[in-house]
C-alpha cells in the first residue's frame, strides 16, 4: 500500500471529471423538480444520451456534435415521460421507473455496434500560461470544454430561477399548478419546457461518461449515477450551487475510493467499490431527518398530476 | 382538440381492458421496432408469443414459462401491496440478492450434512435476508423521512458488490479450483430446489408464488390490513383519519415484498441457477415492476402478467437463437410495454372528448 | 343611464350534465359595485372566469367600455382592465409578496421597484404590506392584501372580488369596505360576488341574482330586504332549524392546556387551548380560516396526537389516544376536507362507510372484514339522511357536495356519538342539505351528545350554538352564551382586524 502516491491536487482536477456527468444530470433535475415534477427517469435519459453521443461523435468524427447529439437524445427520450405525465396524467413515479427501464433497453439495443469502439478525443481548453499556475493550473485550467459548460449552466440556472421572470413562473407552477392556472400561465406547457431542459442535461451527463470519463461505451454504464444525482438534488435543497456542491463531495468520494483501489488498500475492492452509494444514503438521512426545512424547501406541487378542471 | 374528461367513477371493465390493450399496441410498436431492426415483424411476434407455447419445441418452453414466471409473480405480488399504498420499493433487485446470498449461506454452511430441515431453514433465512435488507429503507423513512424510492435503490448497487464478494470470497467453492462462485446447490440434494414434477417447470418457487398470489387476494378484499393499504394509497390523510399506522404500513410493505423477493432469489440460487455467482441476478427485481403495474396491482392480474412477461422472455430466447435478434430488443420491448400501460390507463378514470379548444 | 363599462349579454356555458350559466345578461357602469348574488352552485363563478378569460362562453358576447370583449387568457382580460381577487388557489406560500404581486401583473417592473410600489399603494390604501415576507407566513386577511395590492397596482377599471369577506373578521371587513369605496370614488367599477345579503345591502349599486345558471331577478339591494333577497336566490323559503331548550348535563370532553404543533410548515399551532363540552350542548367555535381549525380538528379525532392530560373524555385520559382508541370511547369527528379527509374520493360509499365505522358498527370481525354488514351500513347511512345516489357501490367523487356531506355527517351520527367533532360542516353545500345537516346537529345534540361545531359561517353558529367561542392564531377564546352576543363582540373574540389598527385612519 502506497497513500503517498495519491496526489491531492491531480485528486482534486480528477474529482471535477468524476462529479460532471453527476452534476449535469442533477442540475437538470432539479430544474424539472422546480416546476413540480418528479422524473425519476434520470438513470434512463442518462443511459440513452450516452449512446446518442456516443454513437453521433462516432460517425461524425465530433465529439461537439455527438454532445448535442446526446442533448436531443435525452431531450426526446424525456418528453416521452412530458406527454404521458402532463397530457395523460399518468403516475410520475411509475412513469419515471419506465423511462429508465425502457432507457435501459433501448440504449443496449443502440449500442450493439458500439461495444470496444474508442469515441474521438476530446481535447482540453487551452488557457495558455494559466495552465501553467502553481496549483490552480492544475485544478482549475486543464479540463475540457464540457466542464466548464457544466459550471455555466449551474451558474445559468441559479440566475434563471433568481433573477428572471421565466425562473419565476416556473417555481411559481411547482409550488401551486392551480394558482398558477388562474392566473393564466400554461402549466403544461413551463413543465413540457422543464421536463425537456432536464432531459438534455441528463443526456449530456450521460454522453460525458461515454466520450470522455470512461471513455467508451458499454450496457448499462451509468451504474446508478442517474439515482445518484436524484439524490443530490434532495441533498442541495433544491438549491443550484448546493447540487454543485454535492456533486463534487460525491465525485470526491468515487475518485478516493479509485485511487485507494490503486494504492492497494487493505479493504476489498468491492467494499469500496459500494462506498459511493452508501455515502448517498447517508447524506439523504442527514438532509431528510430535518423534516420541517426539508419540507420548505421541496416544491409543494412536487409530484402532483395538474388536470384543469375548470 | 381531444381533452380529457373525468368520470364520476373509476370504470372498471376499462380498467380489465387496458392492460390487453397495452400489450396489443406494444406488439404493433414492437413489430415496427423489429422492422427497424431488419427482421420480419410477424415472424419475430410469432416466435416470441407463439411458439414457446404452441410451437414445434412448445414442450421445452412450457417449462421454463414457469420457471420464470416463478420468481417474478412472487417479486410482484410483493410489490404491489407498497405500490398500492404508495410506497415504492424499487430495490427489489438487491433484495433477492442478498435473500439468494443468505439462504444459500445457510445451506452452503450445512455441507455435505443431510438433514431433512436444511431446506426448509434455507428458505427461512432467504425470507429473513431480504427481509432485513428491505428494513433499511423502511427504518430510514419511519424514522427520518429518507425517499425509499432512491435509498432501495441505491441498496440495489450495494448488494450486487456484496454479491460479488462473496462470489469471490466468503461463498467461494473450495473445490472450485478458483473460478468465482460457489459450490452448484443443485448437487446437493438436502439443499436442492429441484422440479417437482418432472419436465413442467414446477418448482418450490412456483408454489410459494401461487400461495403469495392468494394470501395477497385474501388480504387486499378481505382483511382490514389491505384494506389500510388500498386506503392510505387512494388518500393518505382519510387513512389517518381513519386510524392506520402510516409507519407500520411502511415497514409491513416494505418487509413483505422484501421478504417475497428474499425467497424469490432463495428458490432460483437453490433451482434454475444453482450457484451463487457474480452474474446470478438477471433483472427479476426490476422487471417485476413492469409485471406489477401490468397486472394493475391485482393478485390475479399479476399471475397472468406474470406468465407473459416470462413468455416475452423465453420468446425473446427464441428469437434471439432463431432470428438474431438482439437480446436488449426485448428489454426495450418490456420497457414500451409499460409506457403503453400507463399511457392507456387514463382512460379507467377519464374519458376522452373530441370537441371544441378549451382555454383552459 | 351613463354608457355600460361592462355589458354582458346571454353568456351561456354548459358542462356535461349542468348548464353552469344559461343566457346570463347584465350590465356594470364605471364606479359602480355590482352585486352577483346566489348560492353556492348557481353559476358565479363559471360567470366570472368567463369575464377573466379563464372560460371560454358557448355562446354571447361581452364589451369592455363599448368595444367586444372576448378574452382567451387572463392576460388578455388584465391587458384590458379587468383585475380579480380570488377566493382560493391564486397565490404561492412560499413565495414572497413583491413575487406573488409581480406574477399577477403583466409587466411588472424590477424586484425592488416592485416593492417600493407595494409599499406605496398599500399605504395609500390603508392595506400595510411588507414586501419581502414569505405568503405562507402570513394571516389569510393579509393573504388578501396581497391579492387586492396586485390588482390595483394595474390600476383597473374593473375589480372582481370573489366572496372576499369569507376569510375577514367583521372588522377587517369594515377596513376592506373603506378601500372599495374609495376604489369606487376613483371612479373604479367593482363586481362583488357574495351569498351575504347583509354585505351586499350596505355596499352594493345593484344586485344580478343567479340561480341555477340563470339570471332571475336584478334589484337595488339598498331597497330590498335581505329576507326577499335571499327568496329570489334560494327559490323557497328557507326552513329553519329549530329544537327544545334543554339544561346541558355532564361535561364530556374537557381540554385542559392543550398545545399542539402544526404538521404543516405554514400550519398554525395550537396554543393553550381550555375548553369543556357538557352533553346536550352545541359549542359554536369561529373564527377566520387558518387560525388553528384544522389543527384542532386532528387534534380532537386522535389524528395528531398530544399530551395524554391534555384531553380527557369522560374524566379519562385520551390525548395519546389514535383515532380508533377514541371511536370506542364515543368521540367521532367530521373534517373539513371532504374529499381526501373525510372520505377517499375512488373508493366505493360501502368502503367509505367502513372507513370510519368500522369498530362501532363492528364491520370487522378477527381483522377480516364484513363486507354485507359494510354494505348495510353504507345504505343506512344513505337512507336517514337522503343521499342521492344510484347506490353504495358508486364512488365517493360522483357525489355532489351537499350529498357527500350528507353522507360523512350521518357517517357519524348514526355510530351514536358521545361527543362529535364537525368542522365546516355546511361549507359549499347547497341550502337545503344545509339545513338538514345543522337540523341533524341539533337533534344529535337534543338526544345528548356533546356537539362541537367549528365553522367561518358565523350566521350558522349563531343559529345552532348554545355557547360560542373564537380561535385567533391558535388560542381559543373564552366560550360565551351565544344568546345576545353581537357582532362587534364576536368580531373582538376573533382577534379584531389583526395589526390593522393604524390603518383604521386612512
Amino acid at each position: 500500500m502506497d497513500l503517498s502516491s495519491i496526489n491531492p491536487l491531480v485528486l482534486i482536477a480528477a474529482l471535477m471529471v468524476a462529479s460532471t456527468p453527476i452534476l449535469l444530470a442533477a442540475i437538470g433535475e432539479l430544474v424539472v423538480e422546480k416546476s413540480g415534477v418528479l422524473n425519476l427517469g434520470v438513470e434512463g435519459m442518462m443511459i440513452t444520451g450516452a449512446i446518442c453521443g456516443f454513437a453521433v461523435a462516432v460517425e461524425s468524427g465530433s465529439p461537439a456534435l455527438g454532445f448535442v447529439g446526446a442533448a436531443v437524445g435525452g431531450a426526446l427520450l424525456s418528453l416521452l415521460f412530458g406527454v404521458l405525465t402532463q397530457y395523460l396524467l399518468s403516475n410520475q413515479v411509475a412513469t419515471g421507473l419506465a423511462l429508465t427501464l425502457f432507457g435501459l433497453g433501448l440504449s443496449a439495443l443502440m449500442g450493439q455496434d458500439y461495444v470496444g469502439i474508442k469515441p474521438p478525443a476530446t481535447g482540453d481548453v487551452n488557457f495558455g500560461p494559466l495552465a501553467d499556475l502553481p496549483v490552480l493550473g492544475i485544478v482549475l485550467f486543464r479540463h475540457d470544454l464540457m466542464v466548464y459548460v457544466s459550471l455555466a449552466i449551474v451558474a445559468g440556472v441559479w440566475a434563471f430561477l433568481k433573477y428572471s421572470r421565466a425562473g419565476l413562473i416556473l417555481r411559481a407552477v411547482g409550488e401551486s399548478h392551480d394558482a398558477a392556472h388562474a392566473l393564466g400561465y400554461k402549466v403544461v406547457h413551463v413543465r413540457l419546457a422543464a421536463i425537456a431542459f432536464g432531459g438534455a442535461c441528463a443526456g449530456l451527463g450521460g454522453a460525458y461518461l461515454s466520450l470522455i470519463r470512461v471513455p467508451q461505451w458499454t450496457e448499462g454504464m451509468t451504474a446508478g449515477a442517474g439515482w445518484i444525482a436524484l439524490a443530490i438534488v434532495v441533498f442541495a435543497s433544491w438549491k443550484p450551487w448546493r447540487v454543485l456542491l454535492g456533486a463534487y463531495l460525491f465525485g470526491g468520494v468515487t475518485v478516493l475510493q479509485l485511487n485507494l483501489q490503486a494504492a492497494g488498500v487493505a479493504i476489498p475492492v468491492e467494499y469500496l467499490s459500494m462506498s459511493p452509494y452508501i455515502i448517498t444514503i447517508l447524506v439523504l438521512v442527514i438532509m431528510s431527518s430535518n423534516r420541517g426545512r426539508a419540507a420548505l424547501a421541496a416544491p409543494a406541487a412536487l409530484g402532483r398530476s395538474f388536470h384543469a378542471s375548470s | 382538440m381531444i381533452r380529457l374528461e373525468k368520470r364520476p367513477s373509476p370504470s372498471r371493465t376499462v380498467g380489465m381492458l387496458t392492460p390487453v390493450l397495452a400489450v396489443l399496441l406494444t406488439m404493433v410498436a414492437g413489430s415496427v421496432l423489429f422492422a427497424i431492426l431488419g427482421k420480419n415483424p410477424f415472424l419475430a411476434i410469432k416466435t416470441i408469443f407463439y411458439d414457446p407455447i404452441l410451437g414445434e419445441f412448445a414442450f421445452y418452453y412450457r417449462g421454463q414459462l414457469l420457471v420464470k414466471a416463478g420468481p417474478l409473480i412472487l417479486i410482484a405480488i410483493g410489490l404491489s401491496l407498497g405500490f398500492r399504498a404508495g410506497i415504492w420499493n424499487i430495490g427489489a433487485e438487491g433484495q433477492y440478492i442478498i435473500g439468494a446470498i443468505c439462504g444459500a449461506g445457510v445451506g452452503l454452511a450445512f455441507y455435505p450434512a443431510d438433514f431433512w430441515f436444511i431446506f426448509p431453514l434455507m428458505v427461512l433465512a432467504g425470507a429473513a435476508g431480504g427481509i432485513l435488507w428491505a428494513m433499511i429503507p423502511a427504518i430510514l423513512k419511519t424514522r427520518f423521512n429518507t425517499n425509499e424510492i432512491l435509498v432501495s435503490l441505491l441498496l440495489v448497487y450495494v448488494a450486487e458488490q456484496i454479491l460479488a464478494s462473496m462470489s469471490l470470497g466468503l461463498l467461494r467453492n473450495p473445490d472450485g479450483a478458483g473460478f468465482p462462485g460457489s459450490r452448484n446447490l443443485k448437487q446437493y440434494e438436502a439443499a436442492a430446489n429441484n422440479e417437482l414434477i418432472v419436465g413442467t417447470g414446477v418448482h418450490w418457487g412456483v408454489v410459494a408464488a401461487l400461495i403469495a398470489v392468494i394470501l395477497a387476494y385474501v388480504l387486499l378484499n378481505r382483511h382490514m390490513l389491505g384494506f389500510q393499504i388500498r386506503l392510505t394509497g387512494e388518500s393518505p390523510r382519510a387513512a389517518r383519519f381513519a386510524g392506520v399506522r402510516p409507519r407500520l404500513l411502511v415497514v409491513f410493505c416494505l418487509g413483505a415484498s422484501g421478504g417475497l423477493a428474499g425467497l424469490a432469489g432463495l428458490f432460483e440460487v437453490a433451482g434454475p441457477a444453482g450457484q451463487i455467482s457474480i452474474d446470478f441476478n438477471v433483472g427479476y427485481g426490476f422487471t417485476a415492476i413492469i409485471v406489477a403495474f401490468l397486472g394493475r396491482l391485482h393478485p390475479v392480474g399479476i399471475l397472468l402478467a406474470g406468465l407473459l412477461m416470462a413468455l416475452t422472455y423465453i420468446g425473446g430466447e427464441a428469437a434471439q437463437a432463431t432470428l438474431g435478434l438482439p437480446a436488449a430488443a426485448i428489454q426495450a420491448f418490456q420497457g414500451m410495454l409499460l409506457f403503453f400501460l400507463l399511457a392507456v390507463d387514463v382512460l379507467t378514470n377519464y374519458r376522452i372528448r373530441i370537441g371544441r379548444m378549451e382555454a383552459a | 343611464m351613463t354608457e355600460a363599462l361592462l355589458t354582458i349579454e346571454g353568456l351561456t356555458k354548459a358542462y356535461p350534465g349542468v348548464v353552469a350559466n344559461d343566457d346570463v345578461s347584465f350590465r356594470i357602469a364605471p364606479g359602480e359595485v355590482h352585486a352577483l348574488l346566489g348560492e353556492n352552485g348557481a353559476g358565479k363563478s363559471t360567470l366570472v372566469k368567463m369575464i377573466y378569460g379563464l372560460v371560454r362562453p358557448d355562446a354571447g358576447r361581452m364589451t369592455f367600455g363599448g368595444t367586444a370583449f372576448e378574452p382567451a387568457t387572463p392576460h388578455a382580460a388584465r391587458a384590458t382592465g379587468v383585475a380579480m381577487v380570488f377566493q382560493h388557489f391564486s397565490l404561492f406560500e412560499a413565495l414572497n409578496v413583491a413575487e406573488n404581486v409581480a406574477l399577477g401583473m403583466e409587466d411588472p417592473p424590477p424586484q425592488r421597484q416592485l416593492a417600493r410600489r407595494i409599499r406605496e399603494v398599500s399605504e395609500t390604501y390603508g392595506l400595510p404590506l411588507d414586501p419581502d415576507r414569505l405568503v405562507g407566513d402570513l394571516s389569510a386577511g393579509e393573504r388578501q392584501r396581497v391579492e387586492i395590492i396586485r390588482c390595483l397596482l394595474q390600476d383597473p377599471k374593473l375589480l372582481i372580488m370573489d366572496e372576499p369577506t369569507s376569510v375577514l373578521t367583521p372588522q377587517e371587513v369594515d377596513i376592506l369596505f373603506e378601500t372599495l369605496r374609495k376604489l369606487q370614488a376613483e371612479g373604479t367599477s367593482i363586481l362583488y360576488i357574495s351569498h351575504k345579503l347583509e354585505e351586499i345591502k350596505t355596499l352594493c349599486d345593484n344586485a344580478t341574482i343567479l340561480r341555477l345558471g340563470k339570471v332571475v331577478g336584478e334589484c337595488n339591494p339598498r331597497e330590498e330586504s335581505a329576507r326577499s333577497m335571499a327568496e329570489m336566490m334560494v327559490g323557497t323559503t328557507l326552513h329553519t332549524p329549530s329544537r327544545d331548550e334543554k339544561e346541558p348535563g355532564e361535561v364530556v370532553l374537557d381540554l385542559a392546556a392543550l398545545s399542539v404543533a402544526s404538521a404543516n410548515p405554514f400550519g398554525t399551532s395550537l396554543r393553550s387551548i381550555h375548553l369543556e363540552v357538557r352533553s346536550g350542548e352545541i359549542l359554536g367555535i369561529g373564527g377566520v380560516a387558518g387560525n388553528g381549525q384544522d389543527e384542532l380538528l386532528a387534534a380532537l379525532s386522535g389524528e395528531t396526537p398530544a399530551p395524554p392530560e391534555a384531553i380527557k373524555f369522560c374524566e379519562q385520559e385520551i390525548g395519546h389516544l389514535g383515532p380508533n382508541a377514541r371511536r370506542r370511547f364515543g368521540l367521532l369527528a367530521a373534517p373539513e376536507e371532504r374529499l381526501g379527509h373525510a372520505a377517499a374520493p375512488d373508493m366505493s360509499l360501502t368502503e367509505n362507510a367502513l372507513l370510519t365505522g368500522a369498530i362501532r358498527e363492528q364491520l370487522v370481525a378477527g381483522g377480516f372484514l364484513r363486507w354485507p354488514q359494510a354494505q348495510g351500513f353504507a345504505e343506512k347511512i344513505i337512507a336517514a339522511f337522503d343521499v342521492r345516489t344510484p347506490g353504495p357501490a358508486n364512488a365517493a367523487r360522483s357525489l355532489s357536495g351537499g350529498n357527500l356531506q350528507k353522507f360523512v355527517i350521518g357517517r357519524e351520527i348514526l355510530q351514536r356519538p358521545a361527543c362529535l367533532v364537525v368542522n365546516q360542516p355546511t361549507w359549499g353545500v347547497d341550502a337545503s342539505a344545509a339545513a338538514a345537516i345543522r337540523q341533524a346537529l341539533m337533534d344529535l345534540a337534543a338526544e345528548g351528545a356533546a356537539v362541537i361545531v367549528i365553522s367561518q359561517d358565523l350566521d350558522e353558529l349563531m343559529e345552532i350554538s348554545d355557547r360560542f367561542a373564537a380561535l385567533n392564531e391558535g388560542r381559543l377564546s373564552a366560550p360565551r352564551a351565544a344568546k345576545g352576543l353581537t357582532v362587534d363582540e364576536i368580531g373582538l373574540m376573533m382577534g379584531g382586524a389583526h395589526d390593522m389598527e393604524v390603518a383604521h385612519v386612512a
